[in-house]
């Protein structure tokens, strides 16, 4: 599903964020990106979805190497993978609903199918009652619901997160980390980056260590 | 391996967008066009007084031109029915007796040049002066009748082109007893010409008020464009196209000249409407039937397409320089 070919990638003004990184993840598979602040992480995320480009190597994620994607296929790129990151949440000045169906309009869906399949994330996220209300009225991990829903509304294959459970509590992440879990065994691949290395390694998935910009574990089988 | 062959497929899938077929991304396209469209004047009426503001900049700043060039039109058509035929009127000297007068007449109907001439004597000048204007009053207490005699000659159809009917002019002119001879269609022509002239000044107003609309639509959108900073890039992360972030703005700036449009057509309708009455005042005065042309339907709507295209093109210019520099990251 996603495959690293000795990766780096360096900010025009920074050193280098990622050097030489080379991974793979199965379809199917839930895999934890770790390390400490500045490791790279998020620079591992946004070069999946291709909001920065690598300096060298290659990066195939569903079949297409990136490389070969200009910036006017990126859309179509960014509408089979779910995002779920720690800034850019919700819009607060729309309604859940219309939050969780922003990625239905975009992909062209019809008003029914849309309400169908937004009740539905909903509905899996636990939040299904509150379709008609703002985003305000809702707690930190509720908000934080209510974006992964939007992520998984399209039934996207791939599901990335970049700190979901970065503000919250411990009680609170562990059961979004549950949720995530649980796409996964329906058969979303996902890709967490966390640092909060105490909760991810009681699940039993694979981690990738980042340190500096270089993996030190994790590779994987490919 | 059996997973693997399933991912090798995967991305022809994804690439053909087989989820949905034309005729439904067509529908879905109209959707969002409609959604666009309804959403962003939703938007716009939500801060009522804002959005008044700048659909009055707008409709003045088109008013100004549109008036004019509607000025413009009836004073052409009131000015085209003078064209013809061409007048030489003589004043004559007031020393001159009536009957001085009168002989002078018949010699200048005896030319061949000339096709008919009538004699307004003095009198009847003053009688239908006082009844025309609302001067009755004080041209009784003038002890003197200011007017002269008067002949307006109209020359035969031969003599009709402006040359000949100069050369007619200055030779009755010379005449004795003539004050003046005024050739009436040399101040038709200059008419015309300062008409021409106004056109070409009301065009370049115009261009210059245009450019202004777009300068006020085009930065209203780019401050749009900067206050929904954050939903711009969570639709460029959920995958929204370049064409699909710009639509609602294109709508607003769509929305923010058709209201400027309108309001211009209200403001210059109301000016015609309020002219009116006046008009009518002093046409009469000059015995014309003329009557005030507004804008008219097919007026109006060339002014909300004017209005609307330039909505649509300051906006569009707004979000092509700023629409780009937004970007997840
Ligand atoms: N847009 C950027 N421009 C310059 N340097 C950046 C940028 N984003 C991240 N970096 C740098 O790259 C390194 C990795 O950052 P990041 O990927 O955000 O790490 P993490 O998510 O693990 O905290 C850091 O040293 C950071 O300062
Ligand atoms: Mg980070």
């Amino acid at each position: 599903m996603i495959t690293f070919d000795r990766v780096s990638k360096r900010y025009p003004e920074g050193h280098d964020a990622l050097r030489e990184v080379s991974f793979s993840i199965k379809p199917d598979e839930m895999v934890f990106v770790t390390g400490h602040s500045g490791a790279g992480k998020s620079t591992l995320l946004k070069l999946i979805m291709l909001i920065e480009r690598p300096s060298r190597g290659q990066i195939i994620v569903n079949g297409q190497n990136l490389k070969g994607l200009n910036a006017r296929k990126t859309p179509q790129l960014r509408r089979d993978i779910g995002v779920v990151f720690q800034n850019h949440q919700l819009l607060f000045d729309r309604s859940i609903f219309d939050n969780v169906a922003l990625p239905l309009l975009i992909a062209g869906y019809q008003h029914r199918e849309i309400g169908r399949r937004v009740r539905a994330a909903l509905d899996k996220v636990g939040l299904l009652e509150r379709e008609r209300d703002m985003p305000v009225t809702l707690s930190g991990g509720e908000q934080q619901r209510v974006g992964i829903a939007r992520a998984v509304v399209n039934k996207p294959r791939l599901l990335l997160a970049d700190e979901p459970t970065g503000n919250l509590d411990p009680a609170l992440s562990a059961e979004i980390m549950q949720l995530f879990a649980h796409f996964n065994q329906v058969g979303v691949t996902v890709l967490v980056a966390s640092h909060d290395l105490a909760l991810i390694s009681r699940m039993p998935h694979r981690i990738i260590t980042l340190r500096g910009g270089r993996l030190i574990t994790g590779t994987g089988e490919g | 391996m059996k997973r693997r062959s399933k991912t090798a497929t995967a991305p022809r899938e994804g690439a053909s967008q087989s989820r949905t077929g034309w005729r439904d991304r067509l529908r879905s396209w109209f959707l969002h066009h409609r959604l666009s469209a309804v959403d962003s004047l939703r938007r716009l009426l939500t801060s009522p007084f804002s959005s008044l503001l700048t659909w009055m900049v707008i409709g003045i700043a088109l008013a100004l031109p549109v008036g004019m060039a509607v000025a413009l039109d009836n004073a052409r058509s009131l000015s085209s029915g003078w064209d013809s035929p061409a007048q030489v009127s003589l004043f004559l000297r007031s020393e001159m007796s009536s009957e001085a007068a009168r002989r002078l007449e018949e010699v200048v109907r005896q030319r061949e040049d000339v096709a008919a001439t009538r004699f307004v004597s003095r009198e009847d000048a003053l009688k239908e002066f006082q009844q025309l204007s609302g001067f009755a009053d004080v041209l009784r207490h003038l002890d003197d009748n200011p007017l002269p005699n008067l002949i307006v000659v109209s020359p035969s159809a031969a003599r009709l082109s402006a040359e000949s009917a100069r050369t007619l002019q200055t030779e009755l002119a010379a005449q004795p007893g003539v004050e003046r001879a005024i050739l009436d269609m040399e101040w038709v022509q200059r008419l015309n010409s300062l008409m021409q002239l106004s056109r070409c000044l009301v065009t370049a107003l115009g261009a210059l008020l245009a450019l202004g609309v777009l300068l006020v639509i085009g930065n209203t959108i780019r401050l749009a464009i900067e206050n929904r900073r954050e939903e711009i890039v969570i639709i460029k992360l959920v995958g929204g196209s370049d064409a699909f972030v710009r639509r609602p703005f294109l709508y607003t700036g769509l929305w923010y000249g058709l209201g400027g449009a309108l309001i211009s057509w209200a403001a210059v309708s109301l000016t015609l409407w309020w002219l009116r009455q006046p008009l009518s005042a002093l046409a009469l005065l000059y015995q014309s039937n003329f009557s005030l042309q507004g804008l008219g339907p097919v007026g109006g709507l060339q002014l909300l397409a004017l209005g609307g295209s330039l909505g649509l093109f300051g906006a569009w210019l707004a979000v092509a320089r700023h629409l780009k520099a937004i970007q997840p990251g």
